[in-house]
């Protein structure tokens, strides 16, 4: 896939600039011509929705930050301040909290959208493991925003994550002390995640050049897993997918817009709204919904350093899928048996999330437990078995010939 | 291979079934009573007179332990709340004294209050409120209906009740007001009040309604269940000044937002329509 175009610019500025520096072909090249496969369904359009989240998230954040105090003796009443007092306050934190869960929501059906449709096989495995690490750092991210408020759940969330350090042998105490500034979970430690949580999402944006980048040289794969061959196989990304994506945008702003008008604080925590108190230990201390998964597996190790490695494990072993499922063949549309293992792993990723908002005992610590097993089990038995045992299905020999098939 | 997905299927429910019992939490806390008020639902608002007999009720018995630091006078008569007369809300102002300040010469003054001015705390500071009140501290209830929850139903069904009736935070209070009971025979506790509605069923505040605590000026009978109702939707707005603004602007940016997806739905056909 070209990166520049070899369109001719008429307007005489346009040329001009063009032949200094090709930035207007680049985007004649890359955003209107580029050749994408003409299959893609409505799971390829999260792509642009998580984009389009990113910049609200920015957009938001950058002004939320002109009205709020990163001290643990005022950062409280600034988010009252913002809800009460700025115009258009109560918008802009409502956005941007709710804009934190869609921007999961849609990361994990991308994400699932690739393991389902093989997107992270060759070529494309930098390009997955971009992903990885754009998804990390979106945890890293989220999690840091959230102490902010510095409610109850603030609070004693950093008090529990800050403390899985202290898992690690020997230096552990070091690392808690260093990452708090002090002693405890405190102002130095307001402050530094604050500092992160402005900075992050901007190596978040660079992260997500790459991943396009690493996209347009590749570029996309479809829903039959087959490689572009010919012209006739693709459509000019401009106006036919950001028509499409557009449509889709606008659909899943509908339901964020639901949330943020209807029902802001519905994913959150009520107790949040108390500030933070050293002295009173919540009930059930449960992060954010969509760490819920990781939660159940970091309480489903009885030993506190297995949990943190099984959890962080979790996240590791996507780095090496795409030589962990052996299959040459990208779509689980012609993998019959994979599909099925595929439904299977993503009720074991809800089951978890349902384990980690109960308490770890009894049951529902024994499902967190099989759960976990069943989850590395997929990554490191199934699918490198499958592909030695597994027959796909026939395959089209074409994207054309899987779309229009029986037209022609 | 279908055989794998029944296997699995069939060992789930089993397992379900089996376990049924250890999965189901047992919450000692009474679900509130609902209750459908003013302000529920997409189209809500507060209902004026309500907010105002429910001020009065904070201002008259609620106000003397807990505070309610985040409202101005100002709010009282800002659209979408109370809106007293202005007026009238600077006359009540100035009946509080509030301290805290200097003069010109360094020394202390205490000066009547403004519409600028936060409602003051009951007061001087925390450890005062305390000391009068059996060492318990009464939270400030500026926030309390957002930060408290009504219904404890089990996993399953909870988050769908949520998403239809919300975190049940006014109810709560409501029902926590109008709620106490005769304690268990022979379980009587030193200095705590039985209250099903509260977390443990055991709370330091002692009833603070009874019924015909406070005169309404609008001729509704002051009964129990009726002031508890009107400081429960006091509350609502004290914790959400904002809320209809919110249900308007969203109703907009819903309307625009559906417009915008059917224009980009036939956008989208038509393009498409040329390659199919």
């Amino acid at each position: 896939m070209s990166g520049h175009s070899t369109y001719e610019f008429k307007n005489p500025i346009a040329r001009w600039v063009d032949e200094r520096l090709p930035i207007l072909s680049m985007v004649r090249g890359q955003l209107v011509d580029f050749p994408t496969p003409r299959n893609l369904n409505y799971w390829w359009t999260f792509g642009g929705i998580l984009a389009t989240m990113l910049v609200i998230q920015l957009l938001t954040g950058i002004v939320l930050v002109m009205h709020y105090t990163p001290h643990t003796s005022m950062a409280f009443d600034s988010v009252e301040h913002i809800m009460r007092d700025v115009n258009w306050g109560w918008l802009l934190r409502w956005m941007h909290a709710n804009g934190a869960a869609f921007f999961f929501i849609a990361v994990y059906i991308h994400m699932f959208r690739g393991l389902y449709y093989g997107s992270y096989k060759s070529p494309r495995e930098i390009l997955w493991m971009i992903g990885v690490i754009i998804f990390i750092a979106m945890m890293a991210t989220a999690f840091m925003g959230y102490v902010l408020p510095w409610g109850q759940m603030s609070y004693w969330g950093a008090v529990v994550i800050t403390n899985l350090f202290s898992a690690v042998p020997v230096v552990g105490e070091t690392i808690v002390q260093w990452l708090w500034g002090g002693f405890s979970v405190d102002n130095p430690t307001l402050q530094r995640f604050f500092s992160l949580h402005y900075l992050l999402p901007f190596v978040l944006a660079a992260l997500v050049f790459l991943h396009v980048w690493a996209l347009h040289v590749t570029g996309n794969n479809n829903p039959d897993g087959i490689e572009v061959q010919s012209s006739s196989d693709t459509l000019p990304f401009h106006p036919y997918y950001t028509m499409k994506d557009l449509f889709a945008i606008v659909v899943f702003l509908m339901f964020y817009a639901a949330f943020v008008f209807y029902s802001p604080w519905y994913m959150g925590h009520s107790i949040n709204f108390a500030p933070a108190n050293p002295m009173v230990t919540p009930e059930h201390i449960v992060p954010e919904w969509y760490f819920l998964p990781f939660y159940a597996m970091l309480r489903a190790v009885p030993d506190k350093l297995g949990g943190v490695v099984v959890m962080f494990g979790s996240l590791i072993i996507l780095f090496f899928l795409p030589w962990l499922d052996t299959s040459k063949v990208k779509s689980l549309k012609y993998r019959p048996l994979a599909r099925q293992f595929f439904w299977l792993l993503v009720i074991v990723c809800i089951t978890l999330g349902i384990a980690g908002a109960q308490p770890a005992e009894g049951a529902w610590l024994l499902v967190a437990r099989l759960a976990t097993a069943w989850y590395f089990i997929h990554f490191l038995v199934i699918l490198p078995v499958l592909g030695f045992i597994e027959r796909p299905k026939p395959m089209p020999s074409s994207i054309s010939e899987a779309v229009l098939g029986d037209n022609h | 291979m279908k055989t794998i997905t029944k296997m699995f299927t069939a060992a789930g429910l089993a397992m379900a079934l089996l376990a049924a019992p250890a999965f189901a939490s047992g919450s000692s806390q009474h679900n509130a009573e609902d209750h459908a008020f003013s302000f529920e639902g997409p189209f809500g608002k507060y209902d004026r007179a309500q907010l105002r007999r429910g001020w009065q009720v904070f201002k008259e018995v609620c106000h003397s332990c807990h505070s309610l630091k985040y409202i101005r006078f100002r709010n009282l008569s800002e659209p979408g709340g109370p809106e007293l007369p202005v007026d009238e809300v600077k006359k009540i102002a100035a009946e509080y004294e509030i301290s805290g300040e200097v003069n010109d010469e360094g020394e202390p003054i205490t000066r009547p209050g403004r519409l600028s001015d936060a409602i003051p705390d009951p007061y001087p500071n925390e450890q005062a409120a305390k000391a009068a009140n059996n060492n318990a501290l009464p939270p400030d209830l500026s926030l309390i209906v957002k930060a408290r929850e009504g219904w404890y139903y089990p996993w399953y069904i909870s988050p769908i009740i949520k998403l239809f009736k919300g975190n049940g935070g006014a109810e709560y209070v409501r029902s926590l007001l109008a709620g106490y009971e005769e304690a268990p025979h022979g379980e009587e506790k030193e200095g705590l009040n039985y209250n099903p509605y509260f977390n443990g069923h055991w709370i330091g505040m002692p009833p603070p309604l009874a019924g015909e605590d406070v005169e309404y000026s609008d001729g509704t009978k002051p009964t129990l269940i009726q002031e508890s109702t009107d400081v429960a939707a006091f509350l609502t707005w004290a914790s959400q000044p904002k809320l209809e603004q919110r249900k308007r602007v969203g109703l907009m940016a819903m309307l625009y937002l559906a417009v915008f997806a059917l224009l980009m739905l036939a956008v989208k056909k038509a393009l498409w329509s040329r390659v199919h």
